[in-house]
């Protein structure tokens, strides 16, 4: 069994250093594991939201309040980081610290101004639509179906700041790779979750 | 303080034992106190709140805080050891899942001196849980001490899935597994796929109580039925999540005491995985009343019903691996002996409930309390008495003592016949349940009596079981590595109690019942695997026990962020979210420090090893 600061014979990382010592491949699984249970949580979210969308108790319907270009740009911006985290695992593949910091520290941005975004949607639902959580039953299931995946964001860029602090100040290891693969598996769950937000709530509330 | 910090999983199966006894112990004299108002028509011994608040403390009680910290009590103390692990594979989650689950108990049961306990049923059906109906706070406390304590579960149950699907010693594929361990390996996976819905499901209801949200708000637009759904489709397999472990036990304690394998092996996993997977497809069995419709109650129908066959697999397969066996009734064995007609009893009357037209006769009666009871005390209570009998001396390092044990075990069981048998009568009878009393002269009141005197019996035989406790605990710790003499798996090859590491050298697994392979084959102890090493350990931390006192701050916080408080000074504290900030403040900076500062843990050398236990 390896312990935790094990490393290649040379002093180099493995090519796979977040699958190297027993305690990253659990770290992983469990991660896969965690996600399965997340993926009921926004399950159960969704099929709340779908039994309650069209329950506006004579307040604004989807098809008078959603913006469709605003959102699109939100859904642009997260796909993206998407895309850079799976560059910034690639780089930590290749043992590329550097590159790893900067694709890190993009998906984080693109990960906040997609949360700006939502806040602003959000601050205009509620002072010019007079749309707020007590509104209705859709209005509710709005809130928490979104509200949730937007901490689920919000949580993702704090976690991922603090992992891109540790890579400079430990630097890449047996010990951080693991936590920057999980964070990674964490970012792309959250942007399939959104695809699907775009598709029910949104596109499902312009055309439904 | 070494309690607080430790994240050894014997320990934590201790303090899992011990909290679960404690609140199962609160849920035992919340029923003894319903049996006393219905002793007789018209009594007065309860008004009808307080009946409301015990019944439904009762029931969330022994559930959530009673039976399943007993579960994860045995899973943590067997678990490892079965599969021939040094460890579980987060020891420090299995550390936080605890101490989340203990903050969340105790969160619940502050309920009764803050205002009023939960008053809606364990079921907590809207809109009876809503503002409207049950204005104090009491559900509050319930969906936030629930979310809680699920948390920890949910935490325990990915720990234990990743335990066992990669710490299992050389040689030990899933299917030379013990049963017990494949029993928490299934529950583990249904806790994954089941806790999250109900997570969401008091989420929504929280925010319906505290935020004003109108998710089951009628006048909203919300749904009522939507809760009843949610609730369900996480509270079936609940159920499930609580007898298969109780079927992992009896299918270690019965091969052990009748000297031979189990019966039907790979049967008996196939009909675990089976009944787990059907446990997703019948919670509107729960709803036949509600109004689904013909269609879509003949559908949970049979797939109810369908959940018998699998169940029967198991019940034969235990039946058969006694025939023919050398079988010594041990007082785990006699437990074990006692679940099997017991729940077959409940399994019955469950049959009886599938079937929609006669539920709409049965549904909320005392037919459906004797059911359940007879499932969850009949099957798992008995079961877990079982292995507490029978890991015990693992556990603890000293035997129970065995005549004490058939005491417990003849009080119990009679006890609960009891108890729960003429409630068949009294639900076929048309007694309601979950009110607080009856009329005289409905042919209700001799059998409320029998039944109040049978649950007196079984208060009898849970005193004689920690009178047998605390006599154990004074005797000198001397149980050998193998007490019952005839061990089949991993666990006894080890001294009782495990030191710290478990396994001075890990076990090669050679089969199914690995350890009695190497008795027949003649050796006394397993093959190593491995040569003697410095072993590597987790440190202790005291971070799980903050991370949850703050969400336990922060969960009380957000419940009286809407109140009105006679000072000031607590209003703004309160009404500005400030202490829900401070508590997940507290909570978040944890994290923090854990993934900031790593923990590389210690390492055991070899020369510490041969001396053998350190405790």
């Amino acid at each position: 069994m390896t312990t935790a600061h094990a490393e290649a014979a040379d002093g180099t990382l493995p090519h796979e250093p977040e699958k190297a010592t027993l305690e990253g491949r659990n770290k992983v699984l469990a991660f896969w594991l965690f996600l399965g249970g997340e993926a009921v949580l926004f399950g159960t979210l969704f099929a709340t939201f779908l039994a309650l969308r069209n329950q506006t108790n004579e307040g604004p319907s989807a098809a008078e309040l959603f913006h469709l270009p605003l959102v699109a740009a939100a859904t642009f911006l997260l796909l993206v980081s998407s895309l850079t985290s799976v560059f910034a695992i690639q780089a930590m593949h290749r043992g590329n610290v550097a590159q790893l910091r900067n694709w890190l520290v993009v998906t984080v941005l693109l990960g906040l101004a997609f949360l700006i975004l939502e806040i602003y949607e959000f601050s205009v639902y509620i002072r010019h639509e007079e749309f707020g959580m007590t509104t209705s039953a859709f209005s509710s299931a709005f809130y928490t179906l979104v509200g949730f995946h937007g901490a689920h964001v919000a949580f993702g860029i704090l976690w991922i700041s603090v992992l891109i602090g540790q890579l400079l100040y430990k630097g890449l290891t047996v010990v951080t790779a693991p936590k920057i693969y999980v964070s990674a598996m964490y970012w792309h769950f959250i942007d399939v979750v959104w695809v699907f937000i775009f598709t029910v709530v949104y596109l499902l509330g312009k055309v439904g | 303080m070494d309690w607080i910090t430790t994240v050894d999983h014997k320990k934590i199966a201790i303090l899992y034992l011990w909290a679960g006894g404690l609140f199962f112990g609160i849920g035992g004299i919340e029923a003894i106190l319903i049996r006393i108002q219905l002793i007789k028509p018209m009594n007065t011994f309860l008004d009808a709140q307080t009946f409301n608040e015990l019944i439904t403390m009762h029931g969330t009680t022994m559930i959530f805080l009673g039976v399943m910290p007993v579960i994860f009590a045995l899973m943590n103390a067997v678990i490892p050891l079965q599969i021939g692990a040094r460890d579980v594979a987060f020891p420090f989650l299995n550390s936080l899942g605890f101490w989340t689950f203990l903050f969340g108990g105790l969160l619940l049961n502050l309920s009764w001196v803050m205002g009023g306990a939960p008053d809606a049923g364990w079921t907590a059906y809207t809109p009876l849980s809503g503002k409207g109906y049950s204005p104090s706070h009491g559900v509050d406390f319930y969906t936030i001490g629930l979310q809680i304590a699920g948390l920890g579960t949910l935490i325990g149950g990915i720990n234990f899935l990743a335990t066992i699907i990669t710490m299992r010693a050389p040689g030990m594929s899933f299917m030379r597994m013990p049963m017990f361990a494949w029993a928490t390996f299934i529950t583990s996976a249904i806790i994954l796929f089941a806790f999250p819905a109900v997570t969401v499901g008091l989420v929504l209801l929280t925010f319906d109580r505290i935020l004003d949200a109108n998710f089951f708000n009628v006048d909203g637009g919300g749904n009522p039925v939507l809760w009843q759904h949610i609730f369900w489709i996480f509270g079936h397999p609940e159920v499930y999540i609580l007898i298969l472990p109780a079927f992992g036990i009896i299918s270690e304690v019965i091969p052990t005491f009748s000297r031979k394998r189990l019966f039907g092996y790979s049967s008996m996993v196939f009909a675990t995985i089976l009944i787990a997977f059907l446990g997703f497809m019948v919670w509107a069995h729960h709803m036949f009343t509600t109004g689904l419709g013909p269609v879509a109650n003949a559908l949970f129908s049979v797939s109810t019903m369908l959940i018998a066959v699998p169940t029967g697999i198991k019940i034969f397969n235990w039946l058969f691996t006694m025939w023919g066996g050398q079988v010594r009734f041990t007082t785990p064995n006699l437990f074990a002996a006692g679940f099997i007609p017991t729940f077959t009893m409940g399994g019955v009357t469950g049959v009886m409930l599938a079937s929609a037209p006669a539920d709409f006769q049965f549904h909320d009666t005392y037919f459906v309390v004797a059911h359940f009871h007879y499932v969850i005390v009949g099957g798992l209570v008995l079961g877990l008495f079982a292995g507490l009998h029978y890991w015990w001396p693992k556990m603890f390092g000293r035997m129970l003592s065995e005549s004490l044990g058939k005491w417990t075990f003849w009080t119990f069981i009679i006890g609960f016949h009891l108890t729960f048998f003429v409630q068949h009568f009294l639900g076929l009878m048309g007694m309601q349940r979950r009110v607080f009393t009856y009329l005289p002269n409905q042919q209700f009141d001799t059998l409320n009596l029998v039944s109040t005197v049978g649950a007196f019996l079984m208060g009898v035989g849970m005193i004689i079981f920690l009178v047998n406790v605390f006599l154990t605990s004074r005797r000198p710790a001397d149980a050998p590595e193998d007490p019952w003499e005839d061990g089949r798996t991993l666990e006894w090859t080890i001294p009782s109690p495990p030191p710290e590491y478990n396994f001075k050298q890990t076990p090669l697994v050679r089969g199914l019942d690995a350890f009695w392979k190497e008795k027949m084959a003649g050796h006394k102890a397993m093959t190593p695997a491995e040569p003697i090493g410095p072993i590597h350990m987790p440190s202790a931390t005291i971070l799980p026990f903050l991370m949850s006192v703050g969400i336990f701050i922060a969960g009380l916080g957000f419940m009286f962020s809407r109140d009105e408080f006679s000072s000031s000074m607590m209003s703004f504290l309160f009404n500005n979210y400030i202490v829900t900030a401070l508590g997940l403040l507290i909570t978040f900076g944890s994290m923090l420090m854990r993934s900031l500062f790593d923990d590389h843990g210690w390492h055991i050398e070899p020369e510490e090893l041969e001396g053998g236990e350190q405790r």
